[in-house]
């Protein structure tokens, strides 16, 4: 047995990649078919479902209401990754250009927040933009720099930072790894053909960065479109985004199949996004 | 090449049927245990068997685990059971009805006593999800008061036995506002003067808000009529402006520290803040409010054994003295009548508690409506929704 697993190395790897491959089977692909199998049922009466073919849960997907949502949802998830963009990569950059000895522990720092569980650093926040009771609004009005609170929560401004600061981390993260494996002779090799440092950082860093721009941007993305804790606390449940919809469906409506459905347009929407996402990068890459 | 793909088609596919038969079957899950219980149960009980098994040969399992609300028992309650018992108790938690719900259909097994609110135990018998108790083990059901013998969703206590009951109603900060609203137009129709405006939150639940929207219109609060939830859904978007959130968690605190003025919520969760922050009073607006009862069943799929140690807790929790102290502790109303004879006049004559029968009458309980309940949502789903 072993003689033979040493002469067919691709036994080997297949060995190795079976308990991956079974895990992402079962806990991913399984689920994934069941929420497609779903999406095509009736509803069971409290949860559920009958086994019976319908195509109507698709179609009511595009009812007006639940479209706007999905609008809104995009809206949202696009706001909060330019956000994070714009604040993560001049701190990806900094962080790559420290010495060598201090990068480490900036990275660590970085990650610090996630020892803590994300819903509790949610509500971490309110204490800061409670409208009447919370530090920011009242350390103001002490001041009296303002009159009036601030609207600071319950609203698109309290998600999108509620969301900004806990995805932050994995945008710097992967700019961080790419700005860091940057050749500096590169830079050099530039600046001796007389490019301004603008131009270099155009030419050379920025399109040497991008795969990392890339992904943090997905990462930052994806979760945020699919995002329903932060919208029900910091938004104050005043606003809905899909993630709140479809747990609603399958808590509050007991309509699994409905919820199954949002779920599988969500999906496919957010596959489209990223591609064409990938395609328009790949494009502006091959440019420069 | 082929082949191999053909192979791992097969494999993707057996392994997924595999998934799918797994899911309708039982997916266990291992309830965590959130308190230990002290005593050792390796000693024989010292109590007399009063509870003694009566069928053939069965015996109490040695540990069982309530799946309740959390903070919803006396914190010695778990320790006397086994006490008297030698049945430990583990408890895991939930935070609606609705989670209850969906984990046990999901197929949630291991847990031996729960304890949804009335209109789920409804649902429940309907989806055959619970076992009949056997009353032989529960001889204490005899302290119940009358009136929960006969509820609507399960006459006689066949599957379920009363909990603890309470009301849904308004609270608001003594100290920040002395006029609160008497009716529910003040919180529909707040005005930009009122000091309330914007500093108030409704409960994060559908048929709690419709509920107290519909009795505010004057119908029933579990009306199919679409015509009246048309005019309710615009009354709660119209009243949005001056809701500063939706909240189920802590609006009791919020209105403690100042934050709100009033919310719409539970009474026993404005009067256990009430002790924390002192500046918390609670009533029912004139139009009415909802009225509910958690109860405790027994779901299927338990052994024998467990069966059995489950209906001994619950014949437990029906004793006297146990259910006074559950019942002062929680600040919710007990439906034991022993308990209640023997309780402390305080808790027994507090109307918050105990509303008195003029209020009684306006109460409401709110009830299943099977698929209808998509109507709700899509309804409630636009309240949100709206700018």
């Amino acid at each position: 047995m072993t003689e033979r697993l040493r002469r067919h190395p691709e036994l080997q790897a297949w060995l190795i990649l079976a308990i991956p491959v079974i895990f992402l089977l079962i806990f991913f692909m399984a689920p994934l078919v069941i929420v497609f199998v779903y999406s095509f049922l009736e509803r069971g009466k409290y949860g559920g479902v009958e086994w019976v073919f319908t195509l109507d849960n698709i179609r009511r997907v595009f009812d007006p209401l639940y479209f706007k949502t999905f609008v809104r949802s995009f809206y949202i998830a696009i706001v909060t990754t330019l956000v994070t963009l714009i604040l993560g990569y001049p701190l990806a950059y900094f962080i790559a250009k420290s010495p060598p000895s201090r990068r480490n522990a900036l990275v660590f720092a970085l990650m610090i927040p996630f020892w803590t569980n994300f819903l509790i650093r949610t509500y971490a926040w309110l204490t800061l933009l409670r409208t009447h009771t919370g530090l920011i609004n009242v350390t103001l009005m002490n001041w009296g720099i303002i009159d009036k609170p601030l609207p600071l929560y319950g609203n698109d401004f309290a998600i999108i930072l509620g969301l900004v600061y806990g995805w932050l981390p994995v945008m710097v993260l992967p700019i961080y790894a790419a700005l860091e494996r940057l050749d500096e002779s590169l830079l050099e090799a530039a600046r001796d053909l007389y490019a301004s440092s603008a131009k270099a950082f155009r030419r050379v860093t920025w399109p040497l960065s991008l795969p990392g721009v890339v992904a943090g941007s997905m990462l930052v993305f994806i979760p945020s479109l699919g995002a329903f804790v932060t919208p029900a606390i910091l938004g104050g449940g005043k606003s809905l985004m899909i993630g709140n919809i479809i747990s609603n469906q399958f808590l509050g409506a007991h309509d699994w199949p409905f919820g199954s459905a949002l779920s599988m347009v969500m999906m496919i929407a957010m596959l489209i996004a990223t591609l064409i996402y990938f395609r328009w990068t790949k494009k502006s890459e091959d440019v420069t | 090449m082929q082949r191999k793909h053909l192979i791992a088609l097969i494999a993707i596919l057996i392994i997924a049927a595999m998934a799918l038969a797994a899911c309708g079957g039982q997916a266990t899950e291992a309830p965590k245990p959130t308190e230990a219980p002290k005593a050792q149960p390796t000693e024989a009980p010292k109590a007399e068997p009063t509870e003694a098994p009566k069928e053939g040969g069965v015996k109490p399992a040695d540990e069982i685990v309530v799946y309740n609300w959390s903070d919803y028992v006396h914190p010695d309650m778990y320790k006397m059971f086994t006490e008297r018992t030698g049945i430990k108790i583990s408890e895991d938690n939930f935070s609606s009805n609705e989670d209850l719900l969906a984990k046990l259909q999901g197929g949630a097994t291991g847990y031996s006593v729960i304890v949804p609110s009335d209109y789920t135990v409804a649902i429940m018998i309907e989806e055959g999800m619970l076992e009949e108790l056997n009353h032989d083990n529960i001889p204490n059901l005899k302290n119940l008061d009358p009136e929960f013998t006969k509820l609507y969703y399960d006459p006689g206590n066949k599957y379920c036995v009363p909990y603890l009951w309470g009301t849904t109603g308004i609270g608001y900060n003594t100290e920040l506002l002395e006029n609160p609203p008497q009716s529910w137009e003040g919180v529909f129709k707040a005005k930009e003067s009122d000091p309330w405006y914007g500093r108030m939150t409704l409960l994060d639940d559908v048929r709690e808000v419709f509920s107290a929207a519909l009795i505010y219109l004057g119908y029933d609060n579990n009306t199919k009529d679409e015509a009246q939830l048309q005019e309710a859904k615009q009354l709660l978007i119209d009243a949005k402006k001056g809701v500063a959130g939706y909240d189920t968690d802590n609006y009791e605190d919020l209105v403690g520290t100042g934050e709100n003025l009033l919310a719409h919520g539970w009474n026993g969760d404005f009067l256990q803040a009430a002790d924390e922050y002192g500046n918390i009073d609670y009533y029912i607006p004139e139009e009415g409010g909802t009225i509910w009862i958690d109860n405790m069943c027994i779901p299927k799929g338990v052994t024998p054994e467990e069966k059995l140690a489950a209906e001994m807790y619950i014949n437990f929790v029906l004793d006297p003295e146990v259910g006074k102290m559950l019942g002062e502790y929680n600040y919710y109303a007990t439906p034991n009548k022993e308990s209640l004879a023997i309780a402390d006049p305080d808790y027994k004559s507090n109307p918050l508690v105990f509303p008195p029968p003029e209020i009684r009458e306006k109460l409401r309980f709110i009830k299943p409506l099977g698929e209808f309940e998509s109507v709700y949502q899509r309804m409630w789903d636009e309240v949100k929704s709206a700018q």
